[in-house]
């Protein structure tokens, strides 16, 4: 029997509970990924389907055959402002394209 | 100034001060894409029409269901989007997610777009003006629990202050908590209770003193 072949960018790469760090790049780039999370760690919460179109290749007009998947990351206060004076339980959600962050091994 | 045939007195309404570097962009952009044939001058005064018929009330019908029907309180809380639009008919024109930000006794939403002004139009109609500036925008990400104290609401140490930056495709609205002593109430006399500042997070719904 055949074995499914998927498209590139089809499946998710990251799962929820993925522990994953947002990318620094220069030049600066996508500023949908604002610059005060780069570099910073979080968390996968939820994968957000269907897949979406990559906003930055959009913005050049090129807007066909980048669709790959928005993920919703958990980043406490605490690990973007290491004087954060709130809660230690306060955090911040955001959704961040795929091609935006990296796994952090456990 | 009143005559006779408009009775009541105001400063004429006449645009005074030239317009600004947005301004003219904007008209130069709009007359360019519709000298090109791209959009029509029909199909953006449309879309305006679109975007003046949604407003708060939608968002606060949606509420009420969630406060007093637990299925669709379920079914909203997976997704939002496809609720409002089963349910309610609100139709989702921008193509956008919306992920609804249900408040608990554990944990107090707030939305916001650091970048621009992204928020839940379909659901909640155009932003406030504050939600669009720089001061709310830096600071709901850098001290929340400040920027929540200057409206007036003051969250318990002991409660988690969850922010949402949207930025992407999802939009969020807050599921704000059910006010006491409104156990009495018709879905309706909830829907009124409930305010655009409290689905964007910024303050309690609050049951009047009095009863209905």
């Amino acid at each position: 029997m055949n074995q499914l072949v998927y498209a590139t960018g089809q499946r998710a790469l990251f799962r929820a509970g993925d522990r994953i760090r947002i990318l620094e790049r220069a030049p600066v780039g996508h500023y949908r990924v604002p610059i005060y999370l780069r570099g910073k760690q979080g968390l996968i919460e939820l994968v957000i389907e269907p897949t979406a179109i990559d906003n930055e290749e959009e913005g050049f007009g090129r807007n066909a055959g980048s669709h790959r998947h928005y993920y919703r990351i958990a980043v406490p206060l605490s690990e973007i402002w290491p004087d954060y004076t709130g809660s230690p339980n306060d955090g911040l959600r955001i959704e961040v394209f795929e091609n935006w962050i990296e796994r952090i091994d456990a | 100034m009143s005559t006779p045939e408009h009775d009541h007195a105001h400063a004429p309404v006449q645009q005074t001060a030239p317009a600004g570097y947005y301004e003219i962009m904007e008209t130069a952009v709009r007359e360019l894409l519709i000298e090109k044939k791209l959009i029509t001058a029909q199909e953006i005064r449309r879309q305006l029409e679109v975007l003046d018929s949604r407003n708060p009330a939608l968002g606060a019908k949606v509420v009420a269901r969630a406060w007093i029907d637990p299925d669709f309180r379920q079914r909203l809380l997976a997704d939002g989007r496809k609720a409002c639009e089963e349910v309610f008919d609100i139709s989702f024109y921008d193509d956008t997610q919306l992920i609804i930000l249900e408040n608990t006794g554990k944990v107090h939403n707030l939305i916001v777009c650091t970048l621009c002004s992204c928020y839940p139009r379909p659901v909640l109609g155009l932003p406030p003006d504050w939600y669009k500036l720089k001061p709310y925008r830096a600071r709901a990400v850098v001290d929340p629990r400040s920027v929540l104290a200057e409206f007036g609401t003051e969250i318990p140490a002991d409660v988690e202050v969850r922010v949402h930056d949207s930025t992407a495709m999802v939009r969020y609205m807050v599921l704000p908590l059910r006010p006491r002593g409104t156990e009495d109430y018709t879905e309706e006399q909830l829907a009124a209770l409930v305010t655009r500042d409290a689905m964007i997070g910024v303050v309690p719904v609050q049951a009047p003193r009095s009863a209905p």
